[in-house]
């Protein structure tokens, strides 16, 4: 219990918004993400199943079919087996999957959850939408360089700076894709949505992002798809730094427009842009009152 | 001042009109019941004083600042418990209080001693560090109460704030609300469908169809009916109406046997009643009207809990889909 004179105190003083502004509204939505996942250290486990999958099983059938990988020259270039060069695939599939995933959780909690609790405060909801975005991206890109440890049984090596490149880069890719699945969630009224997310854009966005085969030499129309997607923009450079360190011979994958690779900062800038226009989407879709 | 001023409010949605020109004024301090069946626009008003949805028509205040011009000081000055728990279930107790606590802007030291205060009048002290997920319906809800107020609102909105729980757990809710308001002034705006709820309320407006059909205390809306209804059980019926008739200038009704005659206080006329029929009484009772007796007369129909809408669909393949993922 307390005194009158504290109750008095309490009562006098103003509550008149977060003091730290739009940043500490963000850092708030973005810390709450943070224990949530950090508490679910169970789902993290489990998360790491798929990509495993992918990675021995489907990954070495298909290298055992290949035979001797892909990007061998006829003058005799060493190539890579294909359990390599889908490794950086299958930890993009993780930041991929995580960061939507993660998206569509706040079209469950804008109907029941604490997204409600965030609606009526008294902050810009530019945060929320900031918030989740930055929560996202920090859990999937997590979830994707948890996979940096079975490097050595892929047969890649990491440099401490390819560490710091990848870090990097596979932060813009999960910032890109959570801002997609924000900017989605956000103009989703019921989880019925979800499953045409999932069918029509999330797998598409997979396979065509070059994750499990190199974008080159494909037909036309698949170039042009591949092109358009903006994974492929994020998954590109994190292949090259990661593979390009062990003297793979990275570049022959790597993404081209008219016969023209892409410097590894342009690819970057094209998903941060990609990504800042899509926060721009949820931005205003949660500023928006019915 | 009033601290809610409603003035022709409508709300349609398409061809729907979910609200249909309300108009109210809620004094400070004061606990004001909104009572009405399910889709009577109960949810949708609270709504738009809330600031979660833009009214089609009207003027609506809180707090003398017009929700449509500035949501944002609105949403400073009101707390809110939700129909459905808005609490984040994988955090503790303390952390959603703690969340709640800076969003609002209460500061440190202020917001700890705030915090303890507050878990310690909805008895959940020695909760603070336990995960809500692990919470029973009503700990979620006195939880959510104590969050809703954290911020020294000068109103506290509650959307069915006892749905879905045991009569003891809704007693107890109403024990810590009054408290509540007691300790802290706070003004109560509460939706419900529970009539012996709207009981503990000093004002109800009773709404329909998005109209407000009556407002006033629930003593006055009950005299809407005329005052109370004795029964009895005399072996000559035809008698005791005779007699009624003479001693008290009363015209009973006879019903199936019994006698029902109607007067404005019935507490002190049984007395007198029994005390002066020279007729042998088998047994007597007395009936205040219900509000559901009001409502009947008002509305034509009763409120009844209605089926499944869609939103309670939604919910049940919500907690089916996150079930699966826990």
């Amino acid at each position: 219990m307390t005194t009158a004179a504290q109750r008095t105190a309490v009562i006098v003083t103003p509550a008149r918004g977060i003091g730290g502004g739009l940043l500490g509204a963000i850092y708030i939505v973005w810390w709450r993400d943070i224990i949530r996942y950090w508490r679910d250290r169970a789902r993290v486990g489990a998360s790491l199943a798929q990509p495993l999958l992918y990675l021995v099983i489907f990954g070495t059938g298909l290298a055992s079919s290949l035979g001797g990988g892909f990007g061998a020259t006829a003058q005799g270039g060493a190539g890579v087996s294909y359990t390599q060069f889908i490794y950086p695939g299958v930890i993009s599939m993780s930041v991929l999957f995580t960061a939507i995933f993660g998206a569509m959780s706040i079209v469950w909690d804008r109907e029941f959850g604490f997204m409600r609790e965030l609606l009526v405060a008294p902050i810009d909801r530019a945060a929320i939408a900031i918030g989740k975005t930055l929560g996202g991206a920090t859990q999937a890109m997590i979830q994707g360089l948890i996979l940096l440890v079975l490097a050595p049984f892929v047969g890649v090596t990491l440099a401490p700076t390819v560490i710091g490149e990848v870090v990097v880069l596979t932060f813009v890719l999960a910032f890109g894709l959570s801002a997609l699945g924000v900017a989605l969630a956000s103009y989703m009224r019921s989880m019925q949505g979800f499953q045409v997310v999932m069918n029509f854009l999330m797998m598409p966005m997979f396979f065509l992002s070059g994750a499990l085969f190199p974008l080159v030499g494909l037909p036309g129309w698949m170039t042009v798809l591949t092109r358009l997607n903006p994974a492929s923009y994020g998954i590109d450079p994190i292949r090259r730094v990661l593979l390009g360190e062990s003297g793979f011979p990275v570049e022959r994958f790597a993404i081209t427009i008219f016969d023209q690779t892409l410097p590894i900062a342009a690819e970057a800038a094209v998903v941060l842009g990609f990504g800042a226009i899509m926060l721009l989407v949820a931005v205003r879709a949660f500023q928006r009152r019915d | 001042m009033s601290v809610i001023e409603v003035s022709g409010l409508v709300k349609r949605y398409g061809e729907l009109e979910a609200v249909r020109g309300i108009d109210l004024l809620v004094e400070p301090g004061e606990v004001f019941g909104f009572l009405g069946p399910n889709g009577a626009g109960k949810t949708t008003t609270i709504s738009i004083l809330c600031t979660l949805l833009r009214p089609t028509a009207g003027e609506a205040r809180v707090a003398g600042i017009d929700v449509g011009r500035d949501p944002g000081a609105v949403r400073s000055r009101i707390g809110l418990v939700f129909q459905d728990p808005s609490l984040d279930d994988q955090l503790t107790a303390y952390e959603n209080l703690e969340l709640h606590g800076r969003i609002y802007g209460v500061s440190g030291a202020l917001r700890r001693q705030r915090i303890a205060e507050l878990l310690a009048v909805v008895e959940l002290s020695d909760r603070a560090s336990s995960l809500v997920r692990t919470f029973s319906g009503g700990m979620k809800r006195r939880l959510e109460i104590a969050r809703g107020v954290l911020h020294h609102p000068q109103i506290l909105f509650l959307d069915e704030p006892t749905l879905g729980l045991d009569p003891q757990t809704r007693k107890h809710i109403w024990d810590y609300l009054n408290e509540l308001r007691r300790r802290e002034g706070v003004t109560l705006f509460m939706t419900t469908h529970y009539m012996d709820e709207a009981e503990f309320c000093d004002r109800i407006a009773i709404i329909d169809q998005g109209r407000i059909v009556a407002l006033g205390t629930p003593t006055e809306l009950k005299d809407k009916i005329g005052g109370d209804v004795i029964t009895l059980q005399v072996s000559d019926v035809l008698a005791a109406a005779r007699e009624v008739e003479q001693r008290f200038g009363i015209a009973p009704l006879s019903v199936n046997g019994t006698l029902r005659i109607e007067v404005p206080d019935g507490a002190s006329f049984l007395p007198r009643l029994v005390r002066e029929l020279p007729i042998r009484i088998d047994s007597v009772s007395l009936s205040r009207p219900s509000l559901d007796d009001v409502f009947l007369k008002l509305t034509g129909h009763a409120i009844r809990a209605e089926g499944a809408s869609d939103k309670d669909m939604m919910r049940n393949v919500g907690r089916m889909w996150r079930g699966g993922r826990r």
